[in-house]
């Protein structure tokens, strides 16, 4: 049905474009330095459970987004969020099988790897100091996976999205 | 996948050797642009509504506060414009050059989170009204950053505190010039190239000194506030705090400082006319 498709399409950009708003949501002091990849995660999610729909183009489109978004080198983003979600659609049948527990673990090393990559491109721009906390958006983003994973999940069963 | 690691990769690298892709990120900042502005939506909303809801009291005790600065910055700026006069007169008799009085631009923070651990804000102004990377910034009390990226609605500003930003500044008290680093927290500034025997002590203002050609030359930066001698070491550890509040105002100063110096040496039937330019 191609009306359902376009609403379903419509509906993935919506997240991303919420997803995109939080990233930069103004937040005081240290809670900004808490504040995870919401963009990451919604993509994981979508290329975990809906893997015909949101692909890797998708994802590094998103990325390059992100990139203008934060003012960052252009590519950077889009290079860590394709790789992940490659990786997310070549284990896809597998993970959505898996529970909630370790779906977690493998989010937790997803957005560990996305920031090594943003790390090691920062360096070679310019040596960075690398402090404790650049690590903390890993744990709060493996800690709001369920959150995500339930508000998307609502979202997509609310009028299927095929 | 591998596509779109190549061209990740090709993109940043072409944007490490030189940053070609202005026009890439201007069309795409197009596109997102508008998210800043949403994101922003709430703060400036609230701010409106706690506007609207003064009570008349408030703002007639405002009203009063503010008029009575007016005449005393009017009685200031009366006793400046004689000052200037005469300061151009004396540059003129020692054959110097001075520089045209700046334009500026009001424009408005968005409250936009950016990236930890950069001191770089969002501001709603960007090229479509002529600002241009490199620019100063300034809020009421002194230089708050400059202009880091221009896009076409909005523009980025870094702080004079982020990590990766120096301003070059001269001690207003006798002149002494160096650089200040930002230090990453937005209330210190470090100066990291004085000896321990320098002429600087706590309190001293620091002004910009013009060098670098970036930001013009006397406005207010920091106050010193620690000088600590280090007797085994060859620099001193010196901080200071930036006059302008960083992290409380929302209205910040872009200015255009590339106006042509002009020499004035003056010849006496074409004074009148130096002096109006100036003004």
């Amino acid at each position: 049905m191609p009306l359902n498709n376009t609403i379903g399409f419509f509906r993935i950009l919506l997240t991303l474009v919420l997803a995109m708003c939080l990233r930069i949501a103004p937040l005081s002091g240290d809670l900004a330095l808490l504040s995870p990849d919401w963009v990451l995660l919604v993509l994981i999610y979508w290329a975990l459970y809906l893997p015909e729909r949101v692909g890797i183009v998708h994802a590094w489109i998103f990325g390059l987004l992100t990139d203008v978004l934060l003012g960052r080198m252009l590519g950077q983003y889009a290079l860590a969020y394709s790789l992940i979600i490659y990786i997310c659609l070549k284990f896809h049948k597998r993970l959505r099988a898996f529970p909630m527990l370790q779906q977690g673990l493998f989010i937790f090393f997803c957005l560990l790897l996305s920031q090594l990559l943003l790390f090691f491109i920062k360096n070679l721009q310019h040596p960075a100091q690398l402090q404790a906390s650049f690590w903390l958006p890993v744990f709060t983003g493996t800690l709001s996976w369920p959150f995500v994973y339930g508000v998307l999940s609502f979202v997509s069963l609310f009028r299927r999205i095929k | 996948m591998l596509v779109a690691v190549v061209a990740s990769i090709a993109l940043l690298v072409t944007e490490h050797q030189n940053s070609q892709l202005g026009s890439v990120r201007t069309a795409l900042s197009i596109l997102v642009d508008p998210l800043k502005y949403l994101v922003s939506l709430p703060t400036s909303v609230l701010e409106q509504l706690s506007d609207s809801v003064m009570t008349y009291q408030a703002l007639k005790t405002e009203n009063d506060r503010l008029r009575e600065e007016q005449l005393v910055h009017q009685t200031r700026m009366l006793k400046f414009a004689a000052l200037e006069k005469e300061n151009i007169r004396l540059r003129a008799l020692l054959e110097n050059s001075f520089k045209l009085g700046e334009q500026v631009l009001v424009a408005e923070l968005l409250s936009v989170n950016m990236v930890p651990y950069e001191h770089i804000v969002v501001v709603n102004k960007g090229t479509r009204f002529g600002v241009h990377p490199q620019q100063p910034v300034l809020d009421a009390n002194g230089v708050v950053g400059q202009v880091f990226r221009a896009l076409p609605f909005t523009s980025e500003i870094m702080l004079i505190t982020d990590p990766n930003h120096a301003i070059p500044v001269q001690v207003n008290r006798n002149g002494l010039l160096t650089i200040a680093v930002g230090s990453g927290q937005l209330n210190r500034l470090i100066l990291p190239f004085l000896p321990s025997n320098a002429d600087i002590r706590p309190g001293d203002l620091l002004i910009t000194s013009g060098l670098g050609g970036t930001f013009p030359q006397g406005y207010p930066v920091a106050v010193v506030d620690e000088f600590t001698a280090q007797p085994n070491k060859a620099f001193a550890t010196i901080t200071a705090t930036p006059k302008a509040s960083l992290d409380r105002n929302r209205e910040l100063m872009i200015v255009w400082s590339k106006s042509v110096p002009v020499p004035l040496i003056v010849k006496p039937e074409n004074e009148e006319g130096t002096t109006d330019a100036v003004k």
